[in-house]
């Protein structure tokens, strides 16, 4: 405190106070305006202002007009000039009564600028002095500072009523428990195109297509549907089998160069749905991931850390592609105990 | 007309006036505040664009909510709109679209919403930057600062709720984005995505939730801070551009009624006629475009409203790898850091009118605004913040910078991420430069009056361009700043010097090293004698010899006076002059 005081010893601080500083010689005279030596011209101002506002009431009905004249149907069309008309109307209206009003401020009202006082915010001294005489009383009646023991119970009290409110709020959503970590995957599940859920044949999937995918039986979900979709969503791309590099522990993940990768970015979860066939590069459009797809789709640029995670997927013996398993890790952005098992 | 009618009866204004004042009593509160004075200026005009950008999302939120249903039922659409008959959709979707396509001024009415929505945070934005590089925060307004970008934050927040109503695919992305950085959160993230969410994303829960924000809590945050702002304003009176006779103790302007009344309610008409022209002609946010949400699909390119993008920027901008799995969990720095960055900003916007005033120690009440060059290192601070914020805002469209100069997007990103650092230091230079040279010109003209580009010759031969003094109210104007010279780390009574004092005074160095003083009189008076000898003699040969320009280019004239003035105008004697306090003051990485 007291260190503060010392440091702070003058109220303007590190201004530095000038000697000889040029005397101010008072606000500018007023320049008088046109209209306001003219009459002729201060007619016709007021002829302006008063045209404007007619204006605006000639908008206004106007717009009411369009509101009848210019109604939606089906045709889609009659959207635009409803909008257009309608809104031509308004701003009519508005634009009127706006510029009217400014029009007529600065043209015919007095433009000569004034001064008032202006009083520092710290009340008066004798206001203060009273101000901590209440403030003393009302101590002194309730005994807010002697009564220690009630003072503090108050406290307690205060701090702890609106932590219940904090508990209410559990009742907003479940714990997520493990459903972070699996997905509709199971053994078996066929491949299905997005959005229509029909199954995939290896041989329908050529070289350098790419199917957007969904697990089958997808489509049937009633109420969980975008949230499995959120996690399932997988692209299914087929390369030339020699450009993919063999990762250990997945070497039958793939079928004769078909692979499937999940679609969730690891990221931040959007989508990951752009393919280059030349580079056979995975790009997502939101921040502009780049996943190699030759290599584990491991991360080549951008914010995510991740590689996507790889769908292991084999063929039935229809000729249909299907899962061999659910993902091995958990899809999406990262959370806190995602390694935990 | 009028004045006829008040010759004989009380008038209809004083009628009505006199039933309300027996009634409540209005007649103290006009005596009160129907004079007040408002100082004019059209920078004073951004926070009225921002508040009346309010009032239209007001009117405009109303119309939508009789319309709009925030519900995640799943619904078949078949209305009017052919490209989606048949798709499956939330009812929020379907709703949006029915707004649009089926209800009479519907489109208007989302139109004018959004438009407004954009113009409202453009304009709050703007708003805080007069009041930051004037410098209209300082002592009593450093609460109503705080207020202010309170109001930012939320209409930000505002921006956001709403956007994610429609549920459509862009929005629905948004959200994803939302749900995966939460989830990154250390320790909580995916419980607290889960109780957002109401369990998985996306869940049924959210747009209703977001709805209850939207049109409840986040409107009705704003108007009380808005109250309290406005109120403030009225407490302090508006400050006022520094000029002759506008001092810290008067209020210079037009008063409330009538002037202001006509200015400002007309203004109000305005702002929102030009909300609704521009509603009126172009589309904003054209939902049927892109679809009801869905996880799977993605259009390239897409874009969130300009307020977020600086958000956005944050997250694209940072390095790949950045998770770690330290203890057996995750980090995800790629999420937590530009989080904490973007995070850290805001507190030091938030929080800046305090930070300068213990950097001047200034207890002054100060309601005579400051020009941006007269605080050269504050109005650089701002430039350099402006700039950072600028180039998260750009890093947020990396992909169609690339795509629309063909460059690779590797080489745009790390072009992005090196500016964020080095672009915001050399704002920060150029700023202080240009301002430090500004007032070296005021300075000049102060005591030299303004070049005319006449030249004159002197008896003795010499040439010299002849100056016109401006003038007192010029003078006053160009004179009438402080300059705050640094301060040194002084030891306390125990003779120790703090650490909190040597970061004060190494603050105050970066500050206030590099100043100008203001022309004294003296200095002016002393100027003079010189200006005498040129009158003169201009009094006769002036326009003869003017035509002889070229000859005279060198101004060998700008002699004596001007070298007292550089040298009252350089570095304050105790700073041992070594590189510009801009070096220093770089952020480290
Ligand atoms: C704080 C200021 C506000 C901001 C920045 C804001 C912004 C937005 C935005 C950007 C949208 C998306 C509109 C679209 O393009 O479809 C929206 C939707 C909506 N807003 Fe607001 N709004 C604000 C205040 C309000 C208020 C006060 C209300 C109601 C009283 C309201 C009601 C609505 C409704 C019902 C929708 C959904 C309708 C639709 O999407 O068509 N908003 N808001
Ligand atoms: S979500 Fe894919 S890069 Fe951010």
């Amino acid at each position: 405190m007291s260190e503060k005081a010392k440091e702070h010893r003058y109220e303007s601080g590190l201004a530095v106070v000038q000697s000889g500083k040029v005397s101010d010689p008072g606000i500018e005279p007023h320049r008088v305006r046109m209209t306001d030596k003219s009459e002729k011209l201060e007619r016709t101002a007021n002829r302006q202002v008063a045209a404007l506002f007619i204006a605006s009431a000639v908008g206004s009905a106007f717009s009411i007009f369009a509101y009848f004249a210019f109604p939606i149907t089906s045709d889609l069309g009659t959207v635009r000039s409803n909008t257009l008309w309608l809104g031509f109307g308004i701003t009519l209206g508005l634009l009127g009564i706006g510029i009217g009003a400014v029009h007529w401020a600065k043209t015919l009202m007095p433009d000569a600028e004034v001064y008032e006082p202006r009083h520092q915010s710290r009340s008066s001294e004798e206001n203060r002095a009273a101000a901590i005489e209440i403030i003393k009383l009302a101590d002194q009646e309730s005994g807010f500072t002697r009564r220690k023991l009630i003072r503090r119970s108050l406290y307690t009290a205060l701090a702890m009523f609106p932590l219940p409110a904090i508990f209410f709020f559990g009742g907003l959503g479940p714990n997520p428990a493990d459903t972070l970590r699996h997905t509709m995957w199971r053994k078996g599940t066929r491949l299905a195109k997005d959005p229509y859920g029909t199954p995939i044949k290896a041989s329908e999937v050529t070289e350098g297509s790419v199917f957007h995918v969904i697990p089958e039986g997808l489509q049937d979900l009633t109420d969980t549907k975008l949230e499995e979709k959120a996690k399932a969503a997988v692209l299914l791309v087929r390369v030339d089998p020699s450009v993919l590099k063999p990762i250990a522990g997945r070497e039958n993940w793939s079928y004769d160069g078909i692979v499937a990768y999940s679609k969730i970015c690891t990221h931040v979860g959007c989508p990951v749905a752009l393919y280059e066939q030349q580079t056979h590069h995975l790009l997502c459009p939101c921040h502009q991931s780049t996943f190699d797809l030759t290599d584990g789709c491991k991360v080549l640029f951008g914010p995510a850390s991740r590689p996507l995670p790889q769908l292991p997927i084999t063929v039935d013996a229809e000729g249909y592609l299907i899962a061999q398993s659910d993902f091995h890790e958990p899809v999406g952005p990262s959370f806190w105990d995602r390694s935990a098992n | 007309m009028a004045n006829q009618a008040t010759a004989k009866k009380p008038g209809f204004l004083a009628e009505r006036a006199n039933f309300l004042d027996e009634r409540v009593g209005v007649a103290g509160i006009l005596k009160e505040f129907g004079r007040k004075i408002f100082p004019d200026h059209w920078s004073f005009m951004l926070g009225e664009v921002a508040m009346y950008s309010f009032l239209v999302l007001l009117i405009s939120g109303t119309f939508l909510t009789f319309f709009f249903q925030p519900a995640m039922t799943d619904v078949i659409y078949n209305g009017v709109y052919g490209p989606l008959k048949g798709a499956e959709m939330s009812i929020a979707y379907k709703s949006t679209l029915d707004i649009s396509f089926e209800v009479r001024g519907g489109l208007l009415m989302r139109q004018v919403h959004h438009w407004s929505a954009l113009l409202f945070v453009a304009s709050a934005g703007l708003h805080m930057l007069r009041v930051f590089f004037t410098g209209a925060f300082r002592k009593p307004r450093e609460i109503n600062w705080v207020v202010g970008f309170l109001l930012f934050v939320m209409g930000m927040a505002g921006g956001f709720t709403g956007y994610s109503l429609p549920d459509d695919l862009l929005s629905g992305n948004g959200l994803r984005i939302i749900d995966g950085m939460i989830k990154g959160v250390p320790v909580i993230g995916a419980y607290v995505s889960s109780l957002l969410f109401g369990g998985q994303f996306p869940g049924h829960a959210i747009v209703a939730r977001l709805y209850s924000l939207h049109i409840m809590i986040v409107p009705a945050l704003i108007i009380v801070l808005l109250a309290v702002h406005l109120f403030m304003v009225v407490i302090h009176k508006h400050t006022h551009y520094s000029g002759a006779g506008k001092k810290d103790n008067n209020v210079v302007g037009y008063p409330l009624a009538p002037v202001y009344v006509a200015k400002a309610g007309g203004f109000f008409f305005i702002v929102f006629g030009v909300i609704m022209l521009i509603s009126a002609t172009f589309t904003i946010n054209p939902v049927w475009n892109y679809g009801g949400y869905d996880p799977s699909p993605v259009s390239a390119g897409t874009q969130p409203d300009w307020y977020i993008g600086w958000l956005d920027g944050a997250l694209r901008l940072a390095p790949s790898h950045l998770e770690a799995g330290w203890f057996g969990f995750s980090w995800s720095w790629n999420i937590l850091l530009p989080l904490i960055i973007s995070l850290v900003f805001l507190f030091v916007v938030g929080a800046y009118p305090f930070l300068e005033k213990w950097v001047t120690g200034d207890e002054r009440e100060h309601h005579v605004l400051d020009r941006p060059r007269n605080a050269p290192v504050r109005t650089a601070i701002g430039a350099a913040g402006v700039t950072f914020y600028a180039v998260l805002w750009a890093g947020a469209s990396t992909d169609l910078i690339a795509t629309n100069f063909k460059m690779s997007l590797n080489t745009v990103l790390t072009f992005m991420q090196i500016s964020l650092i080095v672009l915001p230091i050399v704002a920060f230079w150029a700023t202080k430069r240009t301002a430090l040279s500004l007032q070296r010109k005021d300075r000049e003209i102060a005591l030299h009056g303004r070049e005319t580009g006449r030249i004159v010759r002197m008896p003795h031969g010499e040439y010299i361009e002849v100056h016109e003094p401006v003038d007192k109210y010029e003078l006053y104007k160009l004179t009438a700043f402080e300059s705050f010279a640094p301060t040194l780390a002084r030891p306390n009574e125990d003779g120790k010097i703090t650490v909190k004092a040597r970061m004060r005074a190494a603050l105050s160095k970066f500050y206030f090293e590099d100043r100008v003083t203001p022309a004294t009189q003296l200095e002016i008076d002393a100027s003079h004698g010189h200006h005498d000898e040129q009158k003169a003699i201009e009094a006769k040969p002036a326009k003869k010899v003017a035509t002889k320009k070229p000859a005279a280019k060198k101004s060998a004239a700008k002699p004596a006076a001007k070298k007292t003035a550089s040298k009252t105008a350089t570095k304050s004697a105790k700073a041992p002059a070594k590189k510009p306090a801009a070096k220093k003051a770089a952020p480290k990485k």
